[in-house]
């Protein structure tokens, strides 16, 4: 078997493997659906429940990319702001922390008082996905190779030249795999205040659906809810992959194949 | 070779000390003749490289003056002023056609009417066919000749060399050395050529300029007036000579302030 077979069917089996036994156990022990549901339940139920399912996806996904295109927009004007200016960083670098490090749980029932609930859905997102961006694209911008700074100074660079064409491609890798990160920690934000708002009963997401499916014991739409979030991660993951890919190609290391 | 004994810059006294209290350069007074292949040579950190830096402006003299012979060299360093790194220095997200662009679309040129003059600068240094190319899909001695051919797009006045060929091997290097005397013959333009190896700087200068170390300053001149540069010259006894003179020289520069190494 080659190696890109073996790269998709090793996990495969194991995914096969896995609801085999799930659906075993499940038949054998005679454990009923409000405990736990077999895959077979999950999956007829993502199909009767798939309007309701897929509104609330949207609406997730809706939120997530809103608050991942914010991150990305200011992790990346941050990065710019503050590779601009030492004052500014050693001002507002230490908030930015702050806000990483507060787990974004605690501080999303407090958004959610004080903004309205889309609102604050979306800067949970905005919260949880901007440092990875702001992080990564600093340290790119830091590690420009001097001596074409220097190249670019010789030749009487402006500002604005220097930034285009010097800085921001030499960042470049350092952004991209930021902004990878960003989009999964967009989804989490994005889920964290749905959940923490699905307690004020409002509310429309995949998240929301899990916590109000749960109220209801309604636990095979429960374990299809998360299906649908697992896949919105992958798919996020796996585009943002391609597009780093695209991107660097033709000139970095990391996107390069080697051979034997 | 002919050319006017008047000095395109002029070094007077300068020094260079570093925030940590280095002194790199002490009191050089250096003229760069107009049209003259000059070598600085000298044990790693005299200071040449940086003396190489304060004429191209990209640092400051601590102390002394860098004299300009006329005003145009002076304001437009960016067009007077050709440098190439110890490294080929190429961006590398960048096709090779893009980096020699650089210096021309810098200055506000487009990117059509550059494109004659970046091709010359490349089919100068034999890479034309390799404009497409991105530089990690080139060996060494290619990406530094691409580095050559930025700094020749702008058709400079004057071209800094800081330890270009150092890191590539024998083979390379002496394809290099002869093509460079080439270019320069044909460009009639002059250069300042910055190297730790003996046998390049006798091979490629009609003037070596020995430089002590730390504090770096000048400590003796080698005129060679040899008009060929070619594998001949390489294998002659006159080229052996130099040589012995130049080593000779740089060991005296080398011992002549054993107190002031640190």
């Amino acid at each position: 078997m080659n190696a890109s077979a073996l790269r998709f069917a090793a996990p495969a089996a194991v995914l096969a493997l896995g609801v085999f036994a799930w659906d075993l156990v499940v038949r054998l022990n005679g454990i009923p659906p409000y405990i736990l549901p077999g895959p077979g339940l999950v999956a007829s139920t993502l199909v009767s429940d798939w309007g309701i399912l897929w509104s609330s996806l949207l609406s997730t996904m809706a939120t997530t990319l809103e608050g991942f295109a914010l991150a990305v927009a200011g992790g990346v004007g941050l990065a710019v702001l503050f590779n601009r200016s030492r004052l500014i960083e050693r001002s507002f670098y230490p908030y930015a922390v702050i806000l990483q490090v507060t787990p974004v749980v605690a501080i999303a029932p407090l958004l959610l008082i004080y903004l309205p609930q889309q609102a604050a859905v979306l800067v949970c997102a905005w919260i949880v996905a901007f440092f990875p961006v702001l992080a990564n694209t600093t340290l790119g911008l830091n590690s420009v190779d001097r001596n074409l700074t220097d190249l670019f100074r010789l030749y009487g660079a402006s500002r604005g030249q220097v930034l285009w064409q010097l800085k921001l491609p030499a960042a470049l890798p350092q952004m991209l795999a930021g902004i990878k990160i960003a989009g999964g920690l967009s989804l989490i934000g994005a889920v964290v205040a749905e959940i923490a708002a699905g307690s004020a009963g409002a509310g429309s997401g995949l998240a929301y659906r899990i916590a109000e499916s749960g109220y209801r014991l309604n636990i095979p739409r429960m374990f299809a809810a998360l299906l649908l979030l697992s896949l919105a991660g992958i798919v996020i993951f796996a585009l943002l992959s391609c597009l780093e890919h695209f991107a660097l190609r033709r000139w970095h290391e990391s996107a390069l194949v080697r051979e034997g | 070779m002919s050319h006017s004994s008047r000095p395109l810059v002029s070094l007077r006294g300068v020094g260079k000390v570093f925030g940590n209290g280095t002194r790199a350069l002490e009191s050089l007074d250096l003229d760069v003749r107009e049209g003259e292949f000059l070598s600085l040579l000298g044990p790693s950190g005299c200071g040449k490289s940086t003396a190489l830096r304060i004429v191209a402006g990209l640092s400051e003299p601590s102390q002394g003056t860098v004299t300009w012979a006329d005003h145009a060299a002076a304001n437009d360093r960016a067009r007077s002023i050709g440098f190439v790194f110890q490294e080929p220095t190429l961006m590398p997200w960048a096709r090779v056609f893009d980096n020699v662009l650089l210096p021309l679309r810098l200055a506000g040129t487009d990117r059509a009417s550059a494109k004659p003059r970046v091709m010359e600068a490349l089919a100068r240094v034999g890479i034309a066919d390799f404009a497409e190319a991105y530089p990690r899909e080139l060996s060494g001695g290619m990406r530094m000749r691409v580095s050559i051919a930025r700094a020749l797009v702008t058709a400079p006045r004057i071209l800094l060399m800081d330890e270009p060929f150092a890191a590539l091997d024998e083979i390379t290097r002496f394809k290099l050395n002869d093509d460079l005397v080439a270019l320069w013959r044909e460009l009639k333009m002059t250069v300042v050529f910055v190297t730790h190896s003996v046998f390049e700087s006798v091979y490629l200068s009609e003037r070596i300029v020995v430089m002590t170390s730390r504090p770096g300053r000048v400590s003796s001149e080698i005129v060679i007036d040899a008009p060929e540069r070619d594998s001949q010259f390489r294998t002659s006894a006159e080229y052996a000579a130099t040589c012995r003179r130049t080593s000779e020289a740089l060991s005296r520069a080398m011992s002549s302030r054993p107190g002031a190494a640190a």
